[in-house]
């Protein structure tokens, strides 16, 4: 069974005082078969949010047909909505409101209530450990926490497919191994269809398939192991105090193309640990350190953009910056 | 339950439970429109009043219909505010992805807002007896219903520009240009009989005009303010202004989808 079929969807945002608008989904064709945990990898400005935002409904694609567990995206939405829950990047709580008042409140907007909304309130707590915690306003609660209300409320309505976008954005790791643990477990125990948005290589790890998204375009998606197993070999990584000349000699020298990624070499290769003293021994004072991997997600993006998964400069501390706290 | 019907209370409740537990909005809508009644009104009182004989009014009792107008006007434009937020990082986001018609999630927000303007106006209105104006069961209904449709129509007003800002500082500055003038003008401030020409048409177009006119016929005694339009044509008036910004609220809130 499928759960997500997409057709050359294609979103122009339009032009207006602050933008000039243009083009962030480039035509996107998906196939999510139920049951599975489907991963969007990409860097921010990939397109992965507003993809995010036409499958859970909040925008609609300028061109292109979506159909979610056999409905019109377009047509049928409230069908879709009835079915799909959704779990934002920014909080959706009322922090204002206790814990159970915020799965209640959302209870009620999905036509539910009265004793049957009392029991499922209470089994969301209970399975997200929130049973003590159900009278204590969410801006009391830590991050970890609070990202866990998010997904009971987005399960308060034992949807079939859950649509999360950057959960882990803000969780420190133990959160976070907690989340992917419990979107495991969804899936194993309830057979809800997950999809999630990522930027973060290992997070793609965890999913039984991943689409791999650059400038609005999925542009290689599989397993992640296989999508590993199309670099082959080993991963090595050269900091020089000058790339650009060590490239130039290394391709002299040994006839392969090493890219420039973040102002260090790259270089694919079967047997690493034999080229390792190779270059060291051929470039003495050249190579300031070198490190030796298996391919990962994080390699497979690279291998096919040129580009990493992570901003650089300002942008890039202020993403970490949120994810310390 | 009728969906509709249980996502408004929902909603509806959610902005009484919010407002409760963040006691100091009810200082802000108060306290400045009661500063500028007791000022206002004792400062112009020796100089000013309405119509002759015992039934003349002195400025601190002529003012206070325009002063309650005011706290609805505040209270309710100013908790439509949070729609900014709620949209983008709150808990609208998830009701917007949820199957629920849009005219859920106003009608929800405008008796809200309005339940807010009156736990914070009514107390005012009671203090009507008190300097001198009627406040009977029949005018005391009858304004609760006029000043419903003052807080519901322009908590609509709100709800419309919130909608479309992503900024709080745009709609302070849009509110302030847009709904202080048409308070202004609506005889709130001074009566509306013997007006420049001009002036004249303005104020009989502002839907405020009519909301101020029936306060000062069920307060002000009988025969003192000879020149309002009839009641009639205030309540037509008052409930024509809340269909319409309901409707245009509820437009506003389809746009961008199908």
């Amino acid at each position: 069974m499928i759960a997500v079929e997409t057709r050359d969807i294609r979103y122009t945002y339009p032009a207006n005082k602050k933008s000039k608008g243009g083009m962030a989904l480039k035509g996107i064709n998906l196939l999510v078969p139920k049951g599975e945990i489907f991963g969007f990898l990409g860097p921010n400005g990939s397109g992965k949010t507003t993809l995010f935002k036409i499958l859970s409904t909040l925008i609609q694609p300028t061109d292109g047909i979506a159909s979610i567990l056999g409905h019109d995206l377009s047509r049928n939405t409230d069908a879709v909505r009835e079915l799909i829950g959704v779990v934002f990047q920014n909080p959706s709580l009322d922090k204002k409101l206790t814990v159970a008042e915020n799965l209640t409140y959302h209870g009620h907007i999905y036509g539910l209530w009265g004793r049957e909304l009392r029991k499922r309130v209470d089994g969301q707590m209970e399975r997200f450990g929130l049973a003590a915690r159900r009278d204590e306003l969410v801006e009391r609660l830590s991050g970890g926490y609070r990202r866990r209300v998010e997904l009971a409320k987005g399960l308060i309505h034992t949807p079939q497919l859950l649509i999360l976008d950057e959960p882990s954005t803000g969780l420190d790791p133990v959160a976070r191994r907690e989340l992917w643990d419990t979107l495991a477990m969804l899936k194993k125990k309830n057979g809800i269809t997950v999809l999630v948005t990522t930027h973060l290589g290992e997070e793609g790890d965890r999913c039984d398939c991943v689409a791999i998204m650059n400038d609005g375009m999925v542009v290689a998606s599989g397993t992640p192991d296989a999508l590993k197993a199309e670099i082959g070999g080993d991963v090595i990584t050269v900091h020089s105090d000058a790339p650009e000349t060590l490239i130039a000699q290394i391709r002299d020298k040994f006839g392969i193309h090493p890219l420039l990624v973040d102002g260090a070499l790259r270089i694919e290769i079967m047997r690493g640990h034999e080229f390792i003293p190779q270059i060291v021994e051929a470039f003495p004072g050249q190579v300031r350190s070198v490190s030796l991997g298996k391919p990962t997600l994080e390699d497979v993006f690279i291998h096919r953009t040129g580009k990493t998964l992570w901003m650089r400069g300002e942008e890039a501390e202020m993403v970490e910056g949120r994810v310390g706290h | 339950m009728n969906r509709i019907l249980l996502a408004s209370l929902s909603m509806w409740r959610r902005e009484v439970v919010r407002f409760y537990r963040d006691r100091s909005r009810v200082i802000g809508g108060l306290v400045p429109p009661i500063m500028f009644w007791f000022f206002i009104g004792s400062g112009l009182s020796g100089s000013f009043s309405v119509g002759d004989g015992p039934s003349a009014l002195n400025y601190r009792q002529y003012f206070f219909p325009g002063t309650l107008v005011l706290i609805f006007l505040f209270t309710a434009v100013f908790s439509t505010i949070s729609i900014i937020e709620d949209r983008k990082e709150g808990f609208l986001q998830s009701v917007l992805v949820a199957p629920v018609p849009r005219i859920a999630i106003v009608l929800g927000k405008l008796f809200g807002s309005a339940s807010l303007a009156f736990l914070q106006g009514v107390p005012f209105l009671l203090a009507a007896p008190f300097i001198g104006l009627n406040l009977h069961a029949g005018s005391f209904l009858v304004s609760l219903l006029v000043l419903f449709g003052v807080a519901f129509s322009l908590a609509g007003v709100g709800f419309v520009i919130a909608w479309q800002l992503d900024s709080t500082q745009g709609f302070h500055a849009i509110m302030n240009m847009g709904l202080i003038p048409l308070w202004l003008m609506s005889g709130a401030l001074f009566p509306i009989h013997n007006l420049p020409g001009w002036l004249a048409a303005v104020v009989s177009v502002n839907p405020l005009t009519y909301c101020v006119a029936a306060l000062q016929y069920e307060l002000f005694p009988a025969g003192s303010m000879p020149n309002l339009p009839p009641m009639w044509l205030c309540l037509s008036a008052i409930a024509g202004f809340c269909a319409m910004m309901l409707g245009v609220a509820v437009l506003v809130t389809q746009r961008g989808e199908k």
